[in-house]
C-alpha cells in the first residue's frame, strides 16, 4: 500500500451512538450526525464502525480487507485458507459516488480459526487472530486488514464521511452501536487504510488528535509482540487497550487512568487505598500514558468508552436520552440526530465515558 | 634539581594600575604562584605554578588579575601537540602514570550537540508550563510488567522504588575524593529538591546521615564504610563496577587525604592509601554480581532497590541484560566523558564509549529481550545542561547522574587538578583551610538553584513537545532529529536525520 506513514497528523471529527437496550437501527442517523461536521474534515478519509450487523454470522470472525490488486488478493486469501476455516468470502458491497475514486478491492471472509493450526500455536483464539491480522498487516504488500471482530465491521475509505456512507450503503446495515470519524490530515492523503476506525478483535477506535507520546507508546507496545511500526497513533491506542484489558485482565477504569492518568497533584489528594492504586498504575503503565491533544471513542461490542486526554485539548461532548447514548466532537452533530436529549455534558480532561449495553458490566 | 622542560601552560596577567597589594591572591593560592616581591614592592607570579582556577580572579578586588594561555607555543604541528610533548616531559621527570582531574577533555565528537528536539505547531498545541501541569516525577526500581491483584482484588505492593522530583541525581563522588562541605551542599540540597545524591565510595559521614532518604550508598570494590548501618541509611544501593573516567582500573585515594574524618568514615587507618581493586574480588562473573545483588537485598530486607554502575564499553549491552536478569532494579551506565577526582590520563582519554550510543544500544537490547519494564536506566558521563538531560530521556533512558556540572554549581572552574589535592574552592580536597572555603549554607542553595533551573527548562521543553508528563519522553526517539552523523550512526541511536 502507498503513503504508510508512521505518524498520520490530522485534525478530525469523531460521532457515536449506542442503544443500550442492544436495539438496532441503521447507518442514516450516524451518517447523518457526521455529516453535519462537514468542516473538521477535508475530504482525505472517512469512516464507520458497527456492531451487530452479522446477527446471522456473529459466532465467526468478519475479516474486512483491502487490496491493492488481485496479486495481493491471492496472497493473503493463501495465507487466510491455510490458518482459517472460511465460511464466507465475498465482495463487500458498495455503490458508485461520484467523488470516491481509486477504491482498493473491497472484500469480507467469515472465519474461524483453522482447528489443527490453533492448538498447534497454544494461543487463545483472541490472541491467534489478532497475530494473523498484524502479520497481514505488516508483512503483505498491497493488503490491508480493516477489521476482524465478531458481529461488526469496519468502512472506510478516502473521501468525506458521508460520501463514505453513502458508498458503502449504510443505511442498509443495522446496528446498536455506530461510531465515525471525518478526517483533516495534514501530510499526504490518499491511504485508504489510513482512514479510521482502526480495529484489531472487536476494538475498534476513532481519534481526533495528535498523540505526541507515540514514540514511547509504540515501543513500549513492541516488547509485547505488538508491531506498530507501520501504523498509525491511532492504531497504537487501539493496541494499548487491547493489551491491558484482554492480555493483562485489568479492569476498565484502570486501563483508563493508565492512558489518561490522574496529574501528581489530583493524586496526593486521594484517599490512600485510592492513591495507591493510581500510584502504582503510572509506575507500572507509565509508557501507556497518551500524551497530546485527543479524544477518542473505543467501540467494542459491549459499548463504547469515550475519552479526552488529561488537561482536555480537543472537543467532547455526551448526550443521553431514555434508550441512547450519544458522543460527537460538537453538540451540534448530536442535536442533529437527536433534537432534544435529557442531559449534555462536556466530560472533564481523562474522565472516562462508559456507554455499556444494558447487562454488561464490562467492556471486556 | 635540573632544569624543569616544560613552558609554562599559563601566563598570570596582572594590570598594574589596578594592583593595591592586597596580598589577597597569594593567600587564596593553595599552587603559590602569587607572591610579594619586596625588591621590587609589588606583586609577582610563578607562572609555571598556576592551574588556571580562577580562585585570584574571582577573589582579586580590584579585577587586576586575568589568566590565559600562555602564548608560548611549540612549532605547529597537529601530531606532535603540545598536550603530548607536555605529557612526555612529564613523565621523563617522573617516571610515573600521567594523573588527570575531571573528564575526557579531548576533541571528539559529542553526540548530544548533533541530536535536536521537536516542537509543535499548529496540529498538536504546545503546553505552556505556567499555565498546564508539568509532571517530572520519576520513579526508579524494578516494576512488574503487568500490574496484579491479590485475591481480594487489592493491589499487590511494587518493588522499592525511590521518586525523584526531577529525573536528575547527583552523581557518586566519595567523601574522600571531594570535602565534606560539598558533600553536605549536594546533600542537602538533594533533600530539599527531592532527587538523589550518591556517596561514592566513601562511606556516610555521621553529619550526612540526615538526608538517608536522598541518599544512595555505594558499595565499591573497596567496599570502604560498608556495614549493615550504612546499607540501612540510604535509600538505595548502588554497587559500582566501573566508572565511565576509568573503566577497568579501580581508585586510588592516597594517604594524605586520609585524615581522621575520612579515616573514620571509611573505616581505614590514618594516613593511609585508600585502594579499591579494579575488579570486585567476589565478582568475576555475572552469576557472582547475582549473589552480591541478593546479599545486599537480603541485608535489607529488600526494602531498598539496588543499582549496578557499569562504564560505557563495548559490549555495554549484553553487560546491562545481564545485569538485568542477574536482579538489579536500576542500571547506570556512565559514558566515556565521565569525570573523576584522579584517573591515568590514558585511560580517562581513551577507554569507554559515548554515553548516547551506549545508551541507544542498551535501551534497544533491554526492549528486545522485553526487560526495559522491569529496570530503571540511569546515564552520567557528561550531562551539561538542561537539554542533555531531555536528550538522554528521549534516547530511552529513566534518569541521569551529574556530577561534573553539580561541583561547578558549587565553584569549580574545571581546572582538571583535583588530583593535586590543592583545590582552591574548598572542593577536591581535604586541606581545613582550604575546605572552609566552600560554605556548605552557600552550596547548597546554589546546587540547588541548579536542579530548579534544569527543572524549569525541561519542562518548557517538554511542554513545546505538547508532553505533559515526563514518561511520555522516555524512549520516545521520534522527539529527536540527527544532524552531521551518517547513517550507521542515526541507525545506531535509533533517530531520523533532520529534514525526514
Amino acid at each position: 500500500m502507498v503513503n504508510r506513514q508512521e505518524k498520520v497528523l490530522s485534525g478530525c471529527a469523531i460521532s457515536g451512538i449506542l442503544n443500550r437496550k442492544g436495539k438496532k437501527f441503521s447507518g442514516r442517523e450516524i451518517i447523518d450526525s457526521i455529516a453535519l461536521m462537514h468542516d473538521r474534515s477535508n475530504g482525505m478519509g472517512g469512516g464507520f464502525a458497527a456492531y451487530g450487523i452479522y446477527p446471522e454470522r456473529k459466532d465467526e470472525y468478519a475479516i474486512h480487507l483491502f487490496y491493492d490488486d488481485l496479486e495481493a488478493k491471492n496472497k493473503v486469501e493463501k495465507f487466510l485458507n491455510c490458518h482459517f476455516d472460511i465460511s464466507v468470502g465475498e465482495v463487500v458491497p458498495t455503490r458508485e459516488i461520484s467523488s470516491i475514486e481509486d477504491s482498493p478491492l473491497i472484500w469480507r471472509y467469515f472465519s474461524k480459526p483453522e482447528e489443527q493450526k490453533l492448538s498447534a500455536s497454544g494461543l487463545e483464539e483472541d490472541e491467534y487472530v489478532a497475530q494473523c491480522v498484524m502479520n497481514i498487516n505488516s508483512d503483505y504488500q498491497g493488503a490491508f486488514v480493516v477489521s476482524s471482530g465478531k458481529n461488526m465491521g469496519v468502512f472506510k475509505g478516502v473521501g468525506y464521511p458521508e460520501e463514505i456512507g453513502e458508498f458503502y450503503k449504510l443505511e442498509e446495515y443495522e446496528a446498536y452501536l455506530w461510531t465515525a470519524h471525518g478526517r483533516f490530515p495534514t501530510n499526504t492523503p490518499g491511504w485508504w487504510g489510513g482512514a479510521h476506525p482502526f480495529t484489531l478483535l472487536d476494538w475498534s477506535i476513532v481519534h481526533n488528535g495528535e498523540i505526541s507520546s507515540y514514540g514511547a507508546n509504540k515501543r513500549y507496545l513492541e516488547m509485547f509482540g505488538y508491531k506498530c511500526s507501520m501504523m498509525t497513533d491511532t492504531e497504537a491506542i487501539t493496541y494499548l487497550f487491547d493489551l491491558m484489558l484482554r492480555k493483562h485482565d485489568l479492569p476498565l477504569e484502570v486501563a483508563v487512568k493508565a492512558v489518561a492518568a490522574p496529574l501528581w497533584s489530583e493524586i496526593e489528594r486521594m484517599e490512600v487505598e485510592e492513591q495507591q492504586l493510581v500510584k502504582s498504575i503510572r509506575q507500572v503503565y507509565s509508557s501507556a500514558l497518551l500524551n497530546g491533544p485527543f479524544s477518542i471513542i473505543l467501540g467494542h461490542q459491549n459499548g463504547f468508552i469515550a475519552l479526552n486526554d488529561r488537561i482536555k485539548l480537543r472537543p467532547l461532548v455526551v448526550a443521553e436520552d431514555e434508550e441512547r447514548i450519544y458522543v460527537a466532537s460538537e453538540e451540534s452533530a448530536i442535536r442533529e440526530i437527536c433534537a432534544d436529549p435529557d442531559k449534555v455534558w462536556s466530560p472533564r480532561g481523562g474522565e472516562a465515558v462508559i456507554g455499556l449495553l444494558e447487562g454488561r458490566s464490562e467492556i471486556e | 634539581m635540573s632544569l624543569n622542560y616544560r613552558c609554562p601552560e599559563f601566563l598570570v596577567e596582572r594590570v598594574e594600575s589596578n594592583c593595591i597589594e592586597c596580598q589577597a591572591c597569594e593567600r587564596q593560592c593553595a599552587n603559590e604562584v602569587h607572591f610579594y616581591d619586596q625588591d621590587f614592592e609589588k606583586m609577582r607570579a610563578k607562572d609555571e605554578n598556576c592551574v588556571n582556577c580562577h580562585r585570584c580572579v574571582v577573589i582579586c578586588p580590584t579585577n587586576a588579575i586575568g589568566i590565559r594561555k600562555h602564548p608560548s607555543e611549540y612549532k605547529e604541528n597537529h601530531n606532535w601537540t603540545a598536550g603530548m610533548i607536555n605529557n612526555i616531559q612529564k613523565q621523563a621527570e617522573s617516571g610515573g602514570v600521567l594523573l588527570s582531574g575531571m573528564g575526557n577533555p579531548t576533541k571528539k565528537k559529542i553526540y548530544w550537540d548533533h541530536l535536536l528536539l521537536n516542537a509543535s505547531q499548529v496540529t498538536n498545541p504546545s503546553i505552556d508550563p505556567l499555565r498546564e501541569p508539568m509532571e517530572l516525577k520519576t520513579f526508579l526500581g524494578r516494576k512488574p510488567s503487568k500490574l496484579e491483584f491479590d485475591e481480594e482484588e487489592q493491589i499487590k505492593d511494587l518493588p522499592p522504588q525511590l521518586e525523584l522530583s526531577a529525573p536528575i541525581m547527583f552523581g557518586a563522588m566519595s567523601f574522600g575524593s571531594i570535602s565534606i562541605n560539598a558533600c553536605k551542599s549536594l546533600a542537602r540540597a538533594a533533600s530539599e529538591v527531592g532527587i538523589i545524591y550518591n556517596t561514592g565510595e566513601g562511606g556516610l559521614h555521621e553529619d550526612l546521615r540526615q538526608y538517608g532518604e536522598n541518599t544512595m550508598v555505594q558499595v565499591a570494590s573497596g567496599r570502604f564504610g560498608v556495614n549493615q548501618d550504612y546499607l540501612e541509611a540510604g535509600a538505595g544501593i548502588e554497587i559500582k563496577i566501573g566508572q565511565g573516567a576509568k573503566p577497568g582500573i579501580g581508585g586510588h585515594l592516597p594517604g594524605e587525604k586520609v585524615g581522621p574524618e575520612v579515616s573514620k568514615t571509611r573505616m581505614i587507618p590514618e594516613g593511609t592509601d585508600a585502594l579499591s581493586p579494579a575488579p570486585h574480588h567476589d565478582i568475576y562473573s555475572i552469576e557472582d554480581l547475582r549473589q552480591l545483588i541478593y546479599a545486599l537485598k537480603e541485608a535489607t530486607d529488600y526494602q531498598k532497590p539496588v543499582s549496578v554502575k557499569i562504564s560505557a564499553v563495548h559490549n555495554s549491552a549484553a553487560i546491562a541484560s545481564g545485569i538485568a536478569t542477574a536482579g538489579a532494579d536500576i542500571i547506570t551506565i556512565d559514558g566515556y566523558r565521565g569525570g573523576t577526582g584522579a584517573a591515568p590520563t590514558m585511560i580517562r582519554d581513551n577507554v569507554g564509549i559515548p554515553i548516547e550510543l551506549a545508551l541507544a544500544a542498551v535501551d534497544d537490547r533491554l526492549r528486545e529481550e522485553g526487560l526495559r519494564n522491569q529496570v530503571s536506566l540511569v546515564v552520567s558521563g557528561s550531562v551539561r545542561n538542561s537539554a542533555d538531560v531531555v536528550k538522554a530521556i528521549a534516547l530511552g533512558a529513566d534518569a541521569v547522574y551529574i556530577a561534573s556540572a553539580a561541583l561547578i554549581s558549587l565553584g569549580c572552574h574545571m581546572c582538571q587538578s583535583c588530583y593535586t589535592g590543592k583545590c582552591n574552592w574548598g572542593i577536591a580536597t581535604q586541606e581545613p583551610e582550604l575546605v572552609k572555603r566552600l560554605n556548605p549554607e552557600v552550596g547548597f542553595e546554589r546546587a540547588k538553584n541548579l536542579i530548579e533551573g534544569w527543572a524549569h527548562e525541561i519542562k518548557e521543553m517538554l511542554g513545546g513537545m505538547g508532553i505533559n508528563a515526563l514518561e511520555s519522553l522516555r524512549g520516545n526517539r521520534l522527539m529527536l532529529r540527527g544532524i552531521d552523523l551518517t547513517d550507521r550512526e542515526l541507525e545506531i541511536l535509533g533517530v531520523k536525520l533532520a529534514g525526514e
